[in-house]
């Protein structure tokens, strides 16, 4: 029954529209229309707080991932040939101390199916334990296995016994 | 070209229709609903406040499942609850809903029921009904307790902690129930955790059923007539048919109160305390919420008039012979089958209503 009506309701209203028939809207018309206006503004009124409610944290954690640059306290102690992790924003990264006394730093997401990468320093590899991928761990390229691209670099600025970490 | 596309959507409305009619029944559905009536009297307003609170019985399983997003039971309770009300977007709004519809629903059930007493609409063939609806009363009120814990403030701590003294003052079994219940002898995250378990999972699962087989009862012998319209001949008693004309009436009811919760719950939003600190002194006046005083100050006055285990097994058979009345009114009640009014039923609920509302102001009163 209400099917109908409502079926109906939309022919006649599309009628009015092509402006066949009457001028004004029927009293049916009139009360559909205006149940329907102030239902949207009920349903507007209970779902956007209920949007930003569900959705704090994805704002929070857009808002962490927006960072540029980030402080690592005495991490400068670091030793040679090993390496550890910390946040960027709000990927887990990667800061290695090479043989050579140098630093690199990697976004420590596989470039292939976003798994968390590893620093192996026997076989001076950064591998992947999903599906095999293996990167450089000086230049962060992609050398075998499935990762399409190498490893994101970060600029690393050594600051005395801070290092400072920050998008190229 | 207009008139013959609108004729072509029509056609394929109904053949979805047909095609979901035929294996749903909807045809069925709809004939029930096209002759179902509902009576109308100058006490019909008391009909919608079942439907009152199924109502905001829908707003709690709603707002409950928006604050399970972010509420940890257990010793971060209490920090959990911080952040959805100061840190996460109208998460303040999203529990001061929960609290007041809590509360509004307990408002609403005890209107319908004594609306319910009052047109004595538990008698036969509605007795199960009644009864049903007597449990779903007592499981609201279990619902309100285990809820009022989980914040973990200094209200929700000692108020839990007071209330706990009404299921502690059952003779002779009363502790023990009582520190299974508590999870130990002093409340603690162990007693986050089960209340925690019992309101989200374990009352929700009784109470639905119940719920279930209460609209059922509704809708197998319809609306109860008050003794008053019974006595009428056929001819003058008056009906509305239920869809759509109730049906709207109680859509605009649940509007109202939409209105009165959105309202409450903006203008008035809930508070949340301190963190509760078991070693801290209790704050003046505390005292269980308003749908528990009643008992509570019963208990308190006969153990002050009689002290000891007397007052406590007093206090209480009191108020089990309340609920034991509300039991077995159907049965009591038989005099208003031919029409007539029983007294008896009506002096009984009289004087169960004045018993709560004067405990209860009493309770108040001595905060």
């Amino acid at each position: 029954m209400l099917n109908e009506e409502i079926v109906k309701n939309i022919i006649e209203s599309e009628e009015i529209e092509e402006g066949e028939g009457k001028d004004l809207l029927s009293r049916r018309e009139f009360f559909w229309l205006g149940s329907g206006a102030v239902g949207a503004v009920y349903l507007g009124a209970i779902g956007y707080p209920v949007y930003q409610y569900l959705s704090t944290p994805a704002q929070r954690s857009a808002e962490a991932a927006a960072v540029t640059q980030t402080t690592l306290d005495n991490a400068a102690n670091l030793p040679k040939k090993s390496a550890m992790m910390f946040k960027f924003g709000a990927k887990p990264a990667m800061l290695i101390h090479q043989e050579d006394g140098s630093w690199s730093a990697f976004n420590a997401v596989c470039t292939h199916l976003g798994c968390t990468v590893k620093y192996e320093p026997e076989q001076s590899r950064i591998f992947c334990a999903c599906h095999g991928g293996v990167y450089d761990p000086v230049t962060g390229a992609n050398t075998a296995g499935p990762p399409p691209k190498p490893l994101t670099k970060f600029n690393v600025e050594v600051k005395d016994a801070s290092i400072i970490i920050s998008k190229v | 070209m207009q008139a013959s596309l609108s004729q072509k959507s029509k056609t394929r409305s109904e053949a979805v229709y047909d095609w979901a009619d035929e294996r749903l029944g909807l045809t069925e559905v709809v004939e029930i609903a096209k002759h179902k009536t509902v009576p109308s009297h100058k006490h019909s307003f008391w009909y919608y406040w079942g439907g009152i609170s199924l109502f905001f019985f829908i707003v709690q399983v709603f707002t409950g499942i928006l604050l399970l997003v972010y509420y940890r039971a257990g010793a971060d309770a209490y920090e959990s609850v911080r952040q959805i009300t100061y840190d996460i977007k109208f998460g303040w709004l999203v529990r001061s809903a929960h609290s007041w519809s809590a509360n509004l629903m307990v408002v609403a059930i005890f209107v319908h029921m004594f609306s319910v007493l009052f047109m004595k609409a538990y008698r036969k063939p509605r007795e199960f009904g009644w009864w049903s609806g007597l449990i779903l009363l007592a499981l609201t009120m279990v619902f309100g307790f285990s809820g009022y814990l989980l914040p973990m403030d200094d209200l929700a701590y000692f108020a839990t902690k007071v209330g706990l003294e009404i299921p502690a003052s059952i003779p002779i079994v009363g502790d023990l129930i009582t520190n299974i219940v508590r999870g130990g002898q002093e409340l603690s995250e162990v007693t986050i955790q089960r209340f925690f378990a019992l309101h989200v999972v374990i009352l929700p699962l009784v109470y639905i059923p119940f719920l279930a087989f209460h609209l059922f009862m509704v809708q197998k012998h319809g609306n109860a007539m008050p003794p008053s319209e019974e006595a009428k001949p056929a001819s003058e008693r008056r009906f509305i048919r239920f869809f759509p004309d109730f049906f709207a009436k109680d859509m605009g009811m649940w509007l109202i109160a939409l209105n009165v919760l959105a309202i409450l719950a903006s203008l008035y939003p809930w508070q949340l305390g301190t963190q509760a600190d078991p070693l801290a002194p209790a704050p003046a006046g505390i005292h269980p919420e308003w749908y528990f005083m009643s008992q509570f100050q019963l208990l308190k006055v006969f153990g002050r008039w009689f002290p000891g285990m007397t007052g406590e097994v007093l206090g209480m058979a009191v108020f089990s012979i309340a609920g034991l009345l509300l039991v077995l009114i159907p049965f009591i009640d038989s005099d208003s089958k031919s029409g007539k009014r029983a007294r008896l039923a009506t002096y009984i609920g009289l004087g169960l209503l004045f018993g709560m509302l004067l405990t209860t102001i009493w309770g108040y009163w001595e905060v």
